[in-house]
């Protein structure tokens, strides 16, 4: 008997997330008018530049193909009410063992390319998700001081091994040579040739997307219909519940954070081997903190991080045809995902209390 | 708004004058015989119909008495005297007159203070600075607490309140707490004192203790509002009594005219066996042995200081004592949720206290089932549907879970359904969250769970806290057939009666020791009482 009152699954899963983001648009809408643009026009612009074309579509998809790696990473380990805000170190990470494989080891297809590329960027993702995560478990150091303080050291280990390890001799730039051309991985356009389907050859989306949304539907099945789903669900809601069903809290975290990181580190297969083909100082790009807002927009479900993906790709899309097109600077953008994260995460409770008083009014009355 | 009272700050004003020994502050107001007069008070949570028409009538300078079952809507009630919650509709009355109170700081100001079930102290604070907190006189501490000081020592003269002021609220046992509580509501004037579910954590002595106290301001002309579920207490302390049953109130007693089947039978809305019917039992074999069990926790305080005890096939061991001695310890290190010292055996084979095989699933396997105490925290994930909780623990279960790997879902909700049928949970929808169950309901599934799976060993930690009258008749009846069908049962309980009516032998811990034990038919709660307040 809560005096707040419950709002159906179905409103909690789509009308508040919903809202939050018409607010945030809101907001963002009279910043645009107070800079003298039209907002109708910005809207316009983002939504044509992000959704108008195969060309939009192609780098909307291809953003969101990250944020749905990093947004899946988050949100098993928010399952388990750990709270991984290291996924941008983790990507960074992956990116290397992307590299690793891709440079030294010389593959006859993409296809094993790939695979392997996937292992390789899972090994060091959950590498580097595992000590944060033993940490937590047998020293009780907290998870969220260690994964953010992680992020900064891949950072560092990732710059010394640009420069001193990777770089090719002569070269001024921090970034590994160029994978060999044979493994490049198909593109969305040459997959959608294949069924008669027009695409642009211009944005970087390939196969990877695949492997994201398969990741999806891995995640849902891990979580709701495994034994160790299971056991990482009810750690999440309640430790004491949890150790009296014989579950290890130890145990948990470890495997989990495994999990979360190997879900980071695969997106550097998109990222690293999709689009770069070679590793680069910044190849991660802030898609590890977007991560955590697309897992608190979409609940922490695979379906809704899918979803939230897709906005986040939108925004950042939409958001460069902005800053092309228009006098809006750069970082106006950078201002309406600000929002848009402000609303869906901190500021949840804000349209969460009213929308649950709107259905216990309807309820009672 | 009508405010009977003055403001603490201005009556500070006046000096350190005893609020018992004051002219009725409430001048004309007090013409009306009744403390409160709720009139019509209604309050819905949604669908959730808590309180329906209301009206009561409490008398000045009695002690009233309200009982009924969980989620009768008494706390709901008194939420809403206190400025917690706000009646959908209907009215306050205090000493004659209309009252308006949003928030528990105008209940205050109209005289009525609280005493909560779970303590509101602030752990590492004093007595004295407890009892200002929120009533400061002012910027500076000193005055106030000097203040203070010299009312407490009124109060405490006055009405065997006796609490150092100095003591840190954590070096104080339970009933002194209690008693600071009532000096918190005295020290912000309070003529109206309600305390909810009062006795719960105190010993039989220490609760005679408080009814003294009760009794003592009832003479001094103040007015309290008993919320009990123990029967008992109500005919012995109250002078009138009110019955809430689903929401309404059903009937208002005269305490002297009416009697525990009458008050159990208006709560219930049947007729109902306040005793269990209980074949002798007939022990075999020893099931589980425990000698020189110790357990010192992360503060390095001994909790459990060498227990030595069995059980036999086909027998219940009740413990009982005031809750905090040890118990839930013992219950805690049987059940493999920590770590203890001592000697362990199960059928004759070791069990290990410590180390390897001393997890909780590793007793599950040696048929040790456990109904936890905290059915909220531990017994339940309450966010997880009624299925998934039928699964917990038992997850490795190959009914559940065939592939070691991926769950049958299907399957477990089956079992669900079947379990929830044997007990009788209501509704039987093993899709319904754990927190959408009531008390009772909860219990059950959580009992369901632990019994149906045939265990050597139960472990039953207060098996019917905060469940309502009919669904204790039904667990009680179901902890009887699994004695009788062979098991050992390890049941702790502060409640006497129940320990009194379920168990064939009763031990009586203080203070992680065993004071001793007795035949349930050969003692009494008062010699129980004793040597639950460590005196043997």
């Amino acid at each position: 008997m809560s005096a707040k009152g419950r709002i159906p699954n179905w409103a909690d899963v789509t009308l508040v997330p919903l809202t939050s983001v018409l607010l945030a648009f809101i907001l963002s809408a009279i910043l645009i008018w107070a800079i003298g643009e039209s907002p109708w026009e910005a809207v316009k612009l983002m939504v044509d530049g992000a959704f108008g074309s195969s060309y939009g579509w192609g780098y909307t998809l291809f953003y969101a193909t990250n944020f749905m790696f990093t947004g899946l990473a988050v949100a098993v380990a928010f399952q388990a009410r750990l709270f991984n805000i290291g996924g941008e170190g983790q990507a960074l990470l992956g990116g290397l063992g992307v590299a690793l494989v891709c440079l030294y080891i010389p593959w006859p297809h993409w296809s094993l390319a790939l695979l392997a590329a996937c292992a390789g960027a899972a090994a060091f993702g959950a590498l580097w998700a595992l000590i944060p995560g033993y940490l937590q478990a047998r020293r009780g150091s907290h998870i969220v001081i260690t994964t953010i303080m992680f992020n900064f050291i891949a950072a560092s280990l990732l710059g010394y091994v640009l420069v001193n390890v990777l770089r090719p001799q002569g070269s001024q730039d921090p970034s590994s040579p160029r994978f060999p051309s044979e493994i490049a991985l198909p593109k969305l356009h040459e997959m959608l040739a294949l069924v008669g389907i027009p695409f642009s050859r211009v944005p970087p989306v390939n196969i990877s997307l695949l492997i994201a949304i398969a990741m999806c539907f891995a995640v849902w099945f891990l979580l709701w219909r495994t034994r160790l789903g299971y056991q990482i669900r009810a750690f999440g809601e309640s430790e004491p519940a949890a150790q009296y069903a014989g579950i290890s809290p130890a145990r948990i975290t470890v495997v989990v954070m495994l999990i979360s990181g190997a879900l980071a580190g695969l997106m550097a297969v998109n990222s690293v081997m999709g689009e770069q083909q070679r590793l680069v100082l910044n190849a991660v790009e802030g898609a590890g903190f977007i991560g955590i807002a697309v897992a608190l927009m979409g609940r922490n479900h695979p379906l809704g991080v899918a979803l939230a993906a897709i906005l986040f790709g939108f925004l950042y899309q939409g958001g460069a045809e902005l800053a092309l097109w228009t006098s809006i600077p750069r970082e106006l953008i950078v201002v309406i995902q600000a929002l848009v994260i402000l609303f869906t995460g901190a500021l949840d409770n804000m349209v969460r209390i009213p929308i649950a008083r709107m259905f216990a009014r309807r309820g009672a009355g | 708004m009508i405010t009977a009272k003055t403001a603490y700050v201005l009556h500070s004003d006046q000096g350190m004058t005893h609020p018992a020994t004051e002219p009725m502050r409430q001048g004309t107001a007090a013409s009306s015989p009744f403390a409160i007069e709720l009139r019509g008070i209604s309050k819905a949570f949604g669908p959730v119909q808590a309180n329906k028409d209301i009206s009561i009538r409490v008398r000045r300078g009695t002690i009233h008495g309200i009982v009924g079952e969980n989620g009768a809507g008494k706390s709901t009630l008194m939420s809403i005297l206190y400025g917690f919650y706000r009646a959908d509709s209907g009215e306050i009355v205090i000493n004659g007159n209309h009252t308006e109170i949003p928030d528990s700081l105008s209940a205050i100001r109209a005289g009525v203070g609280m005493v909560f079930q779970h303590f509101k102290l602030v752990e590492n604070f004093t007595v004295l600075e407890n009892v200002i907190l929120g009533a400061e006189a002012g910027g500076l501490l000193r005055p106030s607490l000097a203040k203070a000081r010299g009312l407490l020592k009124d109060l405490a003269r006055e009405f065997e309140l006796n609490v150092d002021p100095d003591a840190l609220i954590e070096n104080l046992s339970v009933g002194h707490q209690q008693r600071v509580e009532i000096l918190k509501a005295l020290y912000r004037e309070a003529d109206i004192l309600i305390l909810d579910e009062p006795t719960g954590v105190l010993t039989p002595s220490e609760a005679d203790h408080l009814f003294r106290i009760l009794r003592g301001l009832k003479e001094q002309g103040k007015t309290i509002v008993l919320i009990t579920h123990k029967l008992r207490e109500i005919m012995d302390v109250t002078d009138e009594v009110s019955v809430m049953r689903r929401g309404e109130m059903v009937a208002t007693r005269v305490t002297s005219q009416t009697s525990p089947t009458e008050l159990a039978e208006l709560m219930v809305g049947r007729k109902v066996l306040l005793r269990v019917e209980k074949p002798p039992a007939s022990p075999g074999d020893e099931i589980l042995r425990v000698e020189g069990l110790r357990l010192v926790d992360a503060q390095g305080v001994e909790r459990l200081r060498g227990l030595d005890f069995n059980i036999r096939a086909g027998e219940i061991l009740g413990i009982a004592g005031v809750a905090g001695n040890g118990q839930s310890e013992l219950l805690e290190v049987l059940a493999g949720l920590r770590p203890a010292d001592g000697k362990a055996w199960v059928r004759g084979a070791p069990l290990p206290l410590s180390g390897a095989g001393s997890d909780a699933q590793s007793r599950r396997a040696l048929r040790i089932a456990h109904v936890p105490e905290d059915r909220h925290r531990r017994g339940l994930v309450l966010n997880f549907h009624a299925w998934e909780n039928t699964a917990l623990g038992y997850h490795h279960d190959p009914a559940y879970n065939p592939t070691r790997w991926k769950m049958d879902n299907a399957a477990i909700i089956r079992d669900t359904e079947s379990k929830m049928a044997a007990f009788d949970v209501r509704p039987p929808d093993p899709q319904l969250k754990a927190s959408g169950f009531s008390g009772g309901n909860q219990q059950k599934i959580v009992l369901a769970r632990e019994i149906e799976h045939g265990p050597d060993v139960l472990l039953v930690g207060q098996p019917t806290r905060g469940v309502d009258i009919g669904a204790i008749e039904f667990i009680h009846q179901r902890l009887i057939r699994l004695r009788d069908a062979g098991a050992a049962i390890l049941l702790v309980s502060v409640e006497l009666d129940e320990i009194l009516a379920l168990s064939d032998r009763v031990l009586v811990m203080f203070d992680g020791r065993i004071m001793g034990e007795r035949m349930p038919d050969k003692t009494n709660a008062q010699e129980l009482g004793l040597l639950m307040a460590g005196m043997a």
